[in-house]
């Protein structure tokens, strides 16, 4: 009994030991859904801060992708979120700042650094209050093989029956799967399929603006035409693709095992590392020779001030240091694949990159149809819906003109331009 | 006729052994396939997944990447002392509970025994913000204790329920002959009690020790700090930060494993004897 | 008894042994969660602030065309993942557990530290093990049944809306099989040896005396199993979410309550989190294991017959 008591003695006390531990007061926590480049942040980004600002400590402190925006918002409702935080662009930052958790940037040297089209993502709808720095947009496109192309004979394709053409050439010769993308993460079916190939339909901004407006509608058109074109592309995935993975897609491609992989820019880095093989990249085909060509061009990460961070100037400061050119330049060539969406222009060195940004010129750019305003309602969300739509035209579990009156239901539920 | 008994006693021993083999394999190939192919190079994991790795091409490369990225031992030691501390308050307090309710009749214990065992049915999750704020304000913010606490009062309920459970079924004549002996309640139910209602206990440690040491959700949103990060949420960051690279993923996998392994077959014996004490034969 | 008319002295130690686990409990635990359910019975007013709304929400989750079909599809896959839980795991687990205690079985120890140890793995390691062993990318199962000349029995069963769920039960079982093994094990060894031997000399024998002898000796302890696995069950979460997702895919084929209440509570990609409706999903889940575990206990529990030790 004894002998009992002095253990339990010796337990609580060992237990409660770990009560108190202060955090260090002058170290900024960075909060970050981007757990894949802790590394970069790491080895490059805070040591370049961390030299001009001895006086700060930054710490990088990333979450999954699937859990950060729960985590942050209880974090940040209860308090204890770090001092900085990537927002998301859009309306999930826009309810934060709108419920005073993230601070007000407009004061802050170095905004004007963006132009206002570069702010919007993270800016009220009015324009006027901006509350997170921009970093990075990404570029929707094709990756493919280059050896998987020089042997079979390939050209890059410029429009979608040229594309059809190379897939079904591809699949005929039976060495590569023609195209690696699986349906088991909805999220990859709805940005590299819909999201990808989209702009070209929906005619970008016009059509995007025009939904907004309620003059279009998400049954019809341009947008029933991706969901019909996606339906087409069950036949060229690899076997079992609805069950795949978003990571296997990435790995089936980086071992040689695919020609095409309709992804983004911002696979560049990861790609750069683990294939071994050349990599090229095309835009998304257009539909008939001549058509303007349209490619997605996303606003995607950026960061802001916690407003009850306690170090709020040295977390402003961090921030200047991000609206500055140095940043960009490390940034960029850091993450080849995010580019800068900073007004100077900044070299990227690497090749693919290039390919990707140099879309720019002949392309007209847009953003992401669902992310804008669009997914404000809840029943259903309609970024979510997007999800499912283009996994279920994929999957053959759902026509495309059934997906897209769903989507148009799930927009027109609550959205009033659209209940005209 | 005696022979045909051992002969019938063979062959259902022997389809006792294979039945239970069958069953094993299935249990522990996942974890060996994993364990396995974490010293393949890429090529390999993907060309030949269920080849054992050979001596010419066996490497550690997603090792060092992961042993480079993070702190495993200091993960491992977070979440070894949140599940015991968290398992010990249970036992005690849940202990101590039982006992009040399954050994006396007072007024009003029906309704704490229902009043307890309503934590039962409600995921604690869903209080995740009243318990991150009432951390906050004790300042337990991104502490082990905090979980602790969390973890405590998730396990009580299904301690007491199993507890009292267990503690009706033990004889009353020794417990009474206890008292005209003159011993304290507390001593009846510390030194007579508990020790009658080992496997009660035992098979609570089990129950909610596997929820504690796995769970994600609040180390992630009450101590997500690089100090305090338990075992489960550092293996779930690596595998974000690892997801195409296979061979840190499977050595992130294997590490996490490993340890939790080597505790439970250093402990199996223990736990196993305590689960099915008092029917020792 | 001479003392019975004398009131009985305020039983202290009573409070002393009852008051630490209900302070912890009703403290961090019960208080939070039921200001959470509490908001099930507020809704967001014209100024986005809270409004008392009675049983509104309650009535939207059951009748509103956009609520009432995943409640009822969550409820239905949930309903399914216990029944698949109660047929394969509960009759393996009673299996094994007669096997080894099988008179002296020899690597018994062996078997049972091996069968008990996916419970010892966790919910990220388990899920993301067999998301890749059924990955058809991988190849693993595809070639291990090719092996037996089933090549053509494999198919993306994680991706199919009629096999997800069914696929995911058996990986909860897979893992969680150690839990009812182990109990019914240990009441299986309780079983005093004299019984058995009585029963052997009455020529009772066998799968008969483990119909007639043991299984009625049993039944309580399949009976606790039996409600740890429905309050488990209907509290699940981790596994799905996982492997597939806050969408639980396919086309919300494994959606089970707990997702449906994450996504509620917490949102998704672009969509925030609903306090609300969420809440009032966590309170239809909690009459619902409420009202299962009064069956056992009003039910079921009074009917077992329990013998003292």
């Amino acid at each position: 009994m004894k002998r009992a008591l002095t253990m339990s003695a010796a337990v609580v006390a060992v237990c409660a030991s770990w009560a108190p531990m202060a955090q260090a007061a002058s170290s900024l926590v960075i909060e970050s859904w981007r757990a894949d480049d802790l590394a970069i942040w790491q080895d490059k980004i805070i040591p370049a801060f961390e030299k001009t600002h001895p006086d700060i400590k930054v710490t990088f402190a990333p979450t999954a992708p699937k859990e950060y925006n729960a985590a942050l918002n209880a974090k940040l409702e209860s308090g204890t979120a770090g001092d900085i935080v990537t927002c998301r662009p859009f309306d999930a930052s826009l309810e934060q700042f709108t419920k005073g958790r993230l601070a007000p940037l407009n004061d802050l040297p170095g905004m004007n650094n963006f132009s206002a089209a570069a702010k919007l993502a993270w800016s009220t709808d009015d324009g006027k209050t901006a509350f997170c720095v921009p970093m990075a947009s990404v570029l929707h496109g094709f990756l493919y093989n280059k050896e998987a192309f020089d042997k079979l004979g390939l050209k890059e394709p410029k429009t979608e029956d040229e594309l059809f053409a190379a897939l079904d050439k591809i699949k005929k010769d039976g060495t590569y799967v023609p195209m690696a993308m699986g349906t088991a993460d909805q999220w990859e079916a709805a940005t590299t399929g819909y999201q990808n190939i989209g702009p070209n339909y929906w005619k970008g901004e016009e059509g995007r603006n025009a939904v907004i407006q309620g003059t279009q509608k998400l049954s019809e058109g341009g947008w029933l035409e991706t969901l019909r074109t996606l339906a087409k592309w069950a036949p060229y995935l690899g076997d079992g693709y609805k069950a795949q993975s978003y990571a296997d897609s990435q790995n089936i491609f980086t071992l040689g095992r695919a020609a095409i992989y309709p992804g983004g820019s911002w696979e560049i880095s990861g790609f750069n590392a683990q294939a071994t093989f050349k990599m090229g990249a095309f835009p998304p085909p257009v539909r008939k020779v001549g058509d303007t060509c349209y490619i997605s061009d996303h606003p995607d990460i950026a960061m802001g001030v916690n407003t009850k961070s306690k170090n709020q100037d040295a977390a402003k400061k961090f921030l200047t240091w991000v609206t500055t050119p140095d940043f960009a330049k490390i940034y960029a060539n850091a993450l080849p694949g995010f580019f800068s969406l900073q007004t100077a222009p900044v070299a990227v060195d690497d090749p693919l990159a290039q390919t990707f940004v140099g879309w720019r010129n002949g392309c007209k750019s847009t953003i992401r149809s669902t992310y804008q305003i669009l997914s404000r309602g809840a029943k259903p969300n309609l970024e979510d819906a997007t999800w499912g739509a283009s996994a279920n035209v994929i999957n053959g579990s759902e026509t495309p003109e059934k997906a897209a009156e769903r989507l148009q239901a799930a927009l027109a539920n609550w959205y009033k331009p659209q209940q005209k | 006729m005696t022979q045909t008994i051992a002969r019938r006693f063979q062959i259902s021993t022997l389809a006792a052994h294979l039945v239970l083999i069958g069953f094993t394999l299935l249990a522990l190939a996942p974890t060996l396939l994993v364990v396995m192919n974490s010293f393949k190079p890429r090529k390999e994991i993907f060309g030949a997944p269920l080849a054992l790795p050979s001596f010419e091409t066996i490497t550690l490369i997603g090792y060092d990447t992961v042993l480079k990225r993070g702190d495993i031992l200091h993960y491992f030691q977070n979440s070894l002392i949140v599940t015991v501390c968290a398992l010990f308050f249970i036992i005690l307090f849940g202990a101590m509970a039982a006992f009040a309710l399954s050994e006396y009749r007072f007024p009003g214990n029906r309704l704490i025994g229902l009043f307890l065992v309503m934590g039962i049915m409600v995921p604690i999750r869903l209080g995740t913000v009243g318990i991150l704020k009432m951390m906050v304000s004790l300042g337990l913010a991104n502490t082990l204790f905090a979980l602790i606490l969390v973890y405590t009062a998730q396990g009580l309920p299904m301690a007491v329920f199993v507890m009292s459970e267990f503690m009706r079924q033990v004889s009353d004549d020794l417990k009474n002959a206890a008292r005209v002996d003159g011993l304290s309640e507390y001593t009846i139910l510390f030194r007579l009690v508990l020790p009658v209602v080992r496997p009660a206990i035992a098979t609570i440690a089990v129950f909610t020790m596997v929820p504690i040491w796995n769970d994600l959700w609040f180390p992630l949103v009450l101590a997500p700090g690089e100090s305090t990060r338990t075992m489960t949420l550092g293996a779930q960051s690596f595998i974000g930060q690892f997801i195409t690279d296979w061979n840190a993923v499977l050595a992130a996998l294997t590490l996490a494993i490993v340890p939790m392994l080597i505790l439970y077959l250093m402990f199996s014996r223990q736990l196993i004897r305590g689960i099915t004490a008092g029917a020792v034969k | 008894m001479a003392t019975s008319a004398q009131r009985k002295p305020i039983r202290w130690h009573i409070g002393v042994l009852l008051a630490p686990a209900i302070l912890i409990y009703t403290v961090i635990m019960l208080l939070p969660v039921f200001d959470s359910l509490r908001l099930s019975l507020y809704g967001k007013g014209p100024d986005g602030e809270a409004v008392f709304v009675g049983l509104a929400n309650y009535t939207t989750l059951l009748t509103d065309s956009y609520w009432q079909g995943p409640f009822w599809n969550a409820l239905w896959n949930n309903t399914l993942f216990f029944i698949i839980h109660m047929l394969v795991q509960n009759p393996i687990g009673i299996l094994l557990a007669a096997l080894l205690s099988l008179g002296k079985l020899p690597g018994r120890e062996f078997y049972r530290t091996a069968l008990f140890l996916p419970t010892m793995l966790s919910f990220v390691i388990v899920g993301f093990v067999w998301k890749l062993i059924l990955s058809p990318a991988w190849g693993v199962s595809k070639t291990l049944l090719g092996s037996v000349g089933l090549g053509s029995w494999f198919g993306p069963w994680l991706g199919q809306p009629d096999t997800a769920l069914v696929t995911l039960a058996l990986i909860s079982v897979w893992q969680f099989i150690g839990l009812p093994m182990m109990l019914i094990y240990a009441a299986m060894i309780a079983i005093p040896d004299e019984l058995l031997e009585a029963a052997s000399c009455d020529g009772v024998t066998g799968i008969t005396q483990f119909f007639k002898i043991k299984l009625p000796l049993i039944w309580p302890s399949i009976g606790v199993v039996s409600i740890l696995t429905f309050v488990g069950n209907f509290n699940a979460f981790d596994l799905i979410y996982v492997s597939q997702g806050a969408l639980a895919g396919p086309n919300f084929s494994t959606d089970i309550l707990g997702t449906l209440l994450y996504r509620t509570f917490f949102g998704n990609q672009l969509q925030s989190g609903d306090p609300f409706m969420g809440a009032t999903i966590a309170g239809a889940m909690f009459l619902i294991i409420l009202g299962g575990v009064c069956v056992y206990l009003y039910g079921v529990q009074r009917r077992l017959a329990y013998y003292q030790m």
